[in-house]
C-alpha cells in the first residue's frame, strides 16, 4: 500500500511538471469550465422561466444537481479523461507491452498515472454552486449529512470512473473506441438535469443501465435532506457491482490481448 | 478533370475501407450523439411545445431532424490534424501533390457514409418508441434538407479547419476545440429550438455561424417554415469569409511547421 502511495506522488509530480509546460491550457479550460456553465445556467433558465420546472424540482435545486455535474466533470477532466483517454492509443501502438511489464497492478498504472490540474476548476466551480444553491434552497445540512453527501459524491465518481475504464478496455477488443469515451461524456449531459425530468422509460434506463441518476441526482437529494436509505443503498451497491465488474473485465480483455507492432 | 475525378475516387475509397476497418468505432460514435433526443424528452416533459407555437409533432420532428443533423456534421479535423503534425506524418502528405486539405476532409465523408446504417436504425427506433406519430416530411423538404445538412458540415468543416491552424503555433492546440464545441452546444439550436430564446439572446445566436449548422438544416429536414434564401445566403457568407482566412493562415502556418517526429 505505502508503495502504491509513494508511486502516486511520483506520477502526480511528473504529471504536473509536465503540464506546467502549457500554461495556456489553463486559460482554455478555465473559459471552458465558465462558458459551459453560463451555458447550462441559460438552458436551465428556458426551462424555468416558462414556469413549468423540471420534474417538480425548484430552481435552486435544479442548481445543486447542476452544481453536482459541474463537480463530476471536473473529476472527469482531471483525472479519467488523461488516464482512461490514453488506454486505446496504449493498446493502438502497443504500448500497453510496456505497462503489463511493470511490477505495479496494470490497471492501477493505467487509471493513476497522470493528472491534469486544468480540471481543478470546475471542481470549484461545482462546490461553489453546490453550497450556494444548497443554502439557496433552504437546506441547512448536518455535519453527517455533508459527510454522507461526499461519501454518495465517491460513489458517484467510482461509478463514472468504472463506466470510462469499461469502455476503454474494450479496446482490446475493437482496438480503436477513441471516441468510446466521447459517448460517456455526451450521454452523461443527461446528468445536468434531475432525473425525474425525463419520461418513465428513460428514468429507468438512467437508473438501471446508464446509471446517471446515481451519478448527479441521489447526491443532490442528499444534501438538500431528502435522501432515502433504498436509494443509498442502491448507490452503494452500483458502486460495488460496477468496480467489480470493471476489475473482472479488464482480467479478462487481458487475456486476448495480442500486442501490436510499432 | 478527369485527374480530379480519380483522386476523389480514390481518396474516397481508400478512407471508405479505412472507416469500415473500424466500424465498431462509428457505432459507438453514433450513439454519443444522442443529445438532442435527450433534450426533445425534456422539452416534451416540460411542456414547452404549446408556447414556442410548435405542436408537439413539430417538436418531435425538429429534435429528430437536429439528430440526424448532428450525425451528418460531426467534425474531428483538429484531433487528427494535431497528430499527424505532431508525429511528422503531415511532412509525407505535403510532399504529395495535394493540399492535405483534401485528404481529411475525404476521411470525414467516408465516415459519414459508414454511420449511414446506425443513424437509420437509430431513427427507425425512435420511430416506434412514438415520434413517428409526428408525420414524415414531405420528400422535397427532406431532399433539400439533407443537401443544406451537407453544406452545415462544410462550414463546420472550414471554421474548425481554421482552429486548426493553431497547431503550428502550439502543440496542444485540439485543446480549442473544448472551446468553440461550447457556442456550437448552446446557440446552434442543437439543445433547444431557437424559438424558445428570448429576443436578445436569439439576435445573438443569429449573429454567429452556428444557428446555421443545426438549426437551418434541421428546420429544413423536418417541414418546418424557413427563410430559404436568406439561410443559404448566411452559410455563403461564412464560407466566403473563412475560406480566405483558412488559406492565409495555413501559408503562414506553413512557414513555421518543423517537421516534429520522424
Amino acid at each position: 500500500m505505502a508503495r502504491y502511495l509513494r508511486t502516486l506522488r511520483a506520477f502526480w509530480t511528473s504529471a504536473l511538471a509536465a503540464e506546467l509546460e502549457y500554461p495556456a491550457n489553463a486559460l482554455i479550460e478555465l473559459l471552458s469550465v465558465l462558458g459551459n456553465l453560463a451555458g447550462s445556467l441559460v438552458l436551465l433558465a428556458l426551462f424555468y422561466g416558462r414556469g413549468h420546472g423540471l420534474g417538480g424540482w425548484s430552481w435552486n435545486e435544479a442548481l445543486v444537481v447542476l452544481g453536482m455535474y459541474t463537480l463530476l466533470d471536473g473529476v472527469t477532466s482531471t483525472l479519467l479523461q488523461p488516464n482512461l483517454g490514453e488506454i486505446v492509443n496504449h493498446v493502438r501502438t502497443g504500448s500497453l507491452d510496456f505497462v503489463l511489464l511493470k511490477p505495479i497492478d496494470s490497471q492501477f498504472w493505467l487509471s493513476a498515472r497522470t493528472f491534469s490540474p486544468w480540471g481543478l476548476p470546475g471542481l470549484l466551480a461545482g462546490v461553489v454552486l453546490i453550497v450556494v444553491a444548497a443554502g439557496r434552497a433552504g437546506a441547512a445540512p448536518a455535519p453527517i449529512t455533508v459527510l454522507g453527501t461526499a461519501g454518495l459524491l465517491l460513489c458517484s465518481a467510482l461509478i463514472l470512473y468504472s463506466l470510462w475504464f469499461v469502455l476503454a478496455a474494450t479496446s482490446i477488443w475493437f482496438v480503436k473506441v477513441w471516441n468510446a469515451t466521447e459517448v460517456l461524456r455526451s450521454t452523461l449531459v443527461a446528468g445536468r438535469f434531475p432525473v425525474s425530468a425525463y419520461p418513465p422509460l428513460l428514468r429507468t434506463l438512467f437508473t438501471l443501465v446508464l446509471p446517471v441518476a446515481f451519478l448527479t441526482t441521489v447526491p443532490a437529494e442528499a444534501i438538500l435532506g431528502r435522501a432515502t436509505l433504498p436509494w443509498v443503498l442502491a448507490s452503494l451497491g452500483m458502486a460495488t457491482l460496477s468496480l467489480g465488474l470493471s476489475r473482472g473485465l479488464w482480467r479478462h480483455a487481458l487475456r486476448y490481448y495480442t500486442s501490436a507492432s510499432s | 478533370m478527369k485527374r480530379t475525378l480519380r483522386l476523389a475516387r480514390v481518396l474516397l475509397s481508400v478512407q471508405y475501407a479505412y472507416m469500415l476497418e473500424y466500424r465498431a468505432e462509428i457505432a459507438l460514435w453514433a450513439l454519443s450523439g444522442l443529445l438532442p433526443l435527450i433534450m426533445l424528452a425534456l422539452w416534451s416533459g416540460a411542456g414547452a411545445a404549446g408556447e414556442l407555437s410548435l405542436s408537439p409533432a413539430a417538436l418531435n420532428r425538429y429534435f429528430l431532424a437536429a439528430f440526424v443533423v448532428r450525425q451528418f456534421t460531426v467534425v474531428w479535423v483538429i484531433h487528427v490534424f494535431e497528430e499527424d503534425a505532431l508525429q511528422g506524418r503531415l511532412s509525407p502528405y505535403l510532399l504529395q501533390p495535394l493540399h492535405p486539405f483534401w485528404r481529411y476532409l475525404a476521411a470525414h465523408i467516408a465516415e459519414q457514409a459508414t454511420r449511414v446504417p446506425f443513424v437509420l436504425a437509430i431513427v427507425l427506433v425512435v420511430w416506434l418508441l412514438g415520434a413517428g406519430t409526428s408525420g414524415w416530411p414531405p420528400p422535397s423538404s427532406l431532399l433539400l434538407g439533407l443537401l443544406v445538412t451537407q453544406l452545415a458540415f462544410l462550414l463546420r468543416f472550414l471554421l474548425q479547419s481554421v482552429i486548426t491552424m493553431a497547431c503550428f503555433w502550439s502543440e496542444r492546440a485540439a485543446a480549442l476545440d473544448r472551446l468553440l464545441l461550447i457556442p456550437y452546444l448552446f446557440l446552434s439550436g442543437l439543445v433547444a429550438p431557437l424559438e424558445a430564446f428570448p429576443p436578445g439572446l436569439r439576435r445573438l445566436a443569429g449573429a454567429t455561424p452556428f444557428p446555421s449548422m443545426v438549426s437551418f438544416p434541421a428546420r429544413l429536414l423536418s417541414g418546418g417554415e424557413v427563410d430559404l434564401l436568406g439561410g443559404l445566403a448566411t452559410m455563403a457568407a461564412w464560407m466566403g469569409l473563412l475560406l480566405p482566412l483558412y488559406l492565409l493562415l495555413w501559408r503562414a502556418g506553413l512557414r513555421r511547421y518543423a517537421a516534429m517526429g520522424a
